[in-house]
């Protein structure tokens, strides 16, 4: 029995197999019981308060900050702006960045693979400024090649936005050669590190990236509270995202001068207890050690990805070794709908997605509609993927074939 | 009802084995209806003579669940008038939306069967595309003062987020 188990309470006294970590994780005991010592011992506003609750409350705030910094190599802590999540952090530069330095003729450079969230901003931004969106585009194995990424990034490219692991094929991207592209050509380089960061090791300043972004509940921590990494010198010359409270300096009736980084990106009271849970569950993370994480999916995925092997009518999207796939398994099966799919499996107590998994342009490029999602972590077992490989095999029956 | 049930004892038998799963030779009035999200696709098509819907039919890919709808709601339609069609499409959302009455349920026969799958919140737009289009249909046919002939429908715009019609653009 995996060791993990007995510390995630939703996993106590059920046989749900739960194989949809790609959307979002399950929390461990301990990411409630930081939010409810925060709640119960220091809640208060923080950043403001002259008075021992509000200061607790600011430092348990920043020390998520600092944990959030060194999850992913930032130099500086103030470099990690929090926000709700991915799609979030992702506007912000979309909207504060790109609004105020892409121009008219310029392009922004994506892959086919992105997530909704990493393309629509993107949208927004060409319309708004007559920027033209490029699109890289995998080869059969879904990788983008040398030359793919050689020819499409140019010295047209204003911004270069690449996942780091695609939540549909589960490929890992080749995110530090793609941003020594972007910028030799004096592009900046946003990288979506929504399903890389929770499986693999990040290092922002490795990877060369400008900005980077996350979510804490796809890493274990509560829905509601995200990540943006940006490079300390482009976040001080942008503007503002949101505007209120919170991140301003000095306020008159015509105007207002804004508060430092990162305070000048988080208006409003902040989400401090969703940063306390999101910091436990960074720590838990760190405990479990991403090379466990790794070695039990990987171990996962080449199981699950056999066991589908031997039912003829299934189809597996991306790459066929199994340690390219970051614990994300796309499938069809014959004749089979995969909403169909997910409605009979729900019925064994099998959780998988089904859809396009908000990424509709990878859809339109694989020429199929919709697809299903088997997604792994590490708290996953052997038995819940001969579980799970058996129920598939019978999914066409049940399906009346 | 369990759905694996459900899928055994209707659906899966509405959906491989369709009865109006075909083209009409003269239909009054063609709609594409579109789930973009799933991919649920159908073009419902109607025979209407003097406000009587005389024979549907439909064509497309789906999941199982809108097809198999479909099937059951050209069943249900087939024979009635267009108010009596809109009535059992204001009965079968009614059904989804859990307001129906026991009397509006009865009304849909075979159609009610999909109750269940239809509480499910991803499950709703399979389970109502067949009936979101043919009310849609009807109300054209009426706002127009259609009565008989071909009608060409092209009030679903190509929504600019997904390149797909009749998309709810999100």
């Amino acid at each position: 029995m995996n060791e993990f188990r007995k510390d995630f309470p939703i996993l106590q006294g059920t046989d749900t197999i739960y194989f949809d970590n790609a959307a979002t994780t399950q929390r461990p005991a301990c990411v409630m019981e930081a939010m409810t010592q925060f709640n119960n011992t220091c809640n208060a506003n923080p950043l403001r308060g002259l008075y021992t609750w509000s200061i607790q409350a600011t430092d348990a705030y920043e020390q998520a900050r600092h944990e959030a910094a060194l999850l992913i190599h930032a130099q500086k802590d103030c470099e990690v702006i929090f926000t709700r999540n991915t799609t979030e952090s992702l506007n912000l530069v979309a909207y504060s960045y790109g609004l105020s330095h892409v121009k008219a003729g310029q392009e922004i450079v994506l892959s086919v693979m992105e997530h909704h969230s990493n393309i629509l901003p993107w949208q927004m931004v060409a319309r708004q400024t007559g920027a033209k969106l490029v699109y890289l585009e995998p080869d059969a194995e879904g990788t983008l090649t040398k030359e793919e990424i050689e020819t499409k990034i140019t010295d047209r490219a204003a911004i270069v936005a690449i996942g780091h692991v695609s939540n549909v094929l589960g490929v890992t991207n080749p995110v530090q050669e793609i941003c020594e592209v972007a910028h030799r050509h004096g592009a900046v380089c946003v990288v979506d590190g929504a399903q890389s960061t929770p499986h693999i090791p990040v290092d922002v300043q490795k990877i060369g990236c400008d900005f980077f972004a996350f979510s804490g509940h796809k890493l274990l921590g509560p829905m509601g509270v995200g990540v943006l990494y940006g490079k300390l010198e482009l976040l001080e010359e942008m503007p503002p995202f949101l505007t209120g409270g919170e991140m301003i300096e000095y306020v008159t009736r015509e105007s207002a001068t804004f508060a430092e980084v990162p305070e000048k990106f988080e208006a409003g009271t902040v989400n401090a207890s969703g940063a306390v849970g999101l910091a436990a569950a960074i720590r838990y993370l760190n405990g479990v050690g991403f090379d466990t994480v790794q070695k039990t999916e990987q171990a996962l995925t080449k199981r699950l990805m056999e066991g589908l092997a031997t039912i003829p009518e299934v189809t597996v999207y991306g790459s066929e070794n199994p340690e390219k796939h970051c614990g994300i398994v796309t499938f069809n099966i014959e004749g089979c709908h995969p909403h169909d799919v997910a409605s009979v499996l729900d019925t064994e107590h099998i959780c998988i997605r089904a859809g396009h998994h908000c990424a509709q342009p990878l859809m339109q490029f694989l020429g199929v509609n919709a697809t299903a999602r088997a997604s792994l972590y590490f708290y996953n077992t052997e038995e819940e993927v001969d579980r799970f490989v058996a129920a598939v095999g019978k999914v066409r029956g049940w399906l009346g074939y | 009802m369990d759905i694996k049930t459900l899928y055994r004892e209707i659906v899966n038998e509405h959906n491989l084995h369709p009865t109006h799963k075909h083209d009409l030779e003269h239909p009054t009035m063609v709609l594409n209806g579109v789930n973009p999200s799933c991919g649920d696709d159908i073009n419902l098509q109607l025979s209407v003579k003097d406000g009587v819907i005389e024979d549907a039919a439909f064509n497309g890919s789906g999941c199982a669940v809108s097809q198999a709808s479909a099937d059951m709601m050209c069943d249900d339609i087939i024979g009635k008038t267009e108010d009596e069609a809109l009535a059992l499409a204001e009965a079968f959302m009614g059904m989804i939306r859990g307001t129906a009455t026991q009397e509006q349920k009865e009304s849909l026969d075979e159609a009610a069967s999909l109750e269940d799958v239809a509480h499910m919140p991803a499950r709703v737009k399979c389970a109502s595309l067949g009936w979101r289009t043919m009310k849609e249909m009807v109300e054209k046919l009426q706002k127009d003062g259609v009565t008989q002939g071909r009608v060409t429908a092209n009030n679903s715009e190509v929504c600019g987020a997904c390149q797909r019609m009749d998309c709810e653009k999100k």
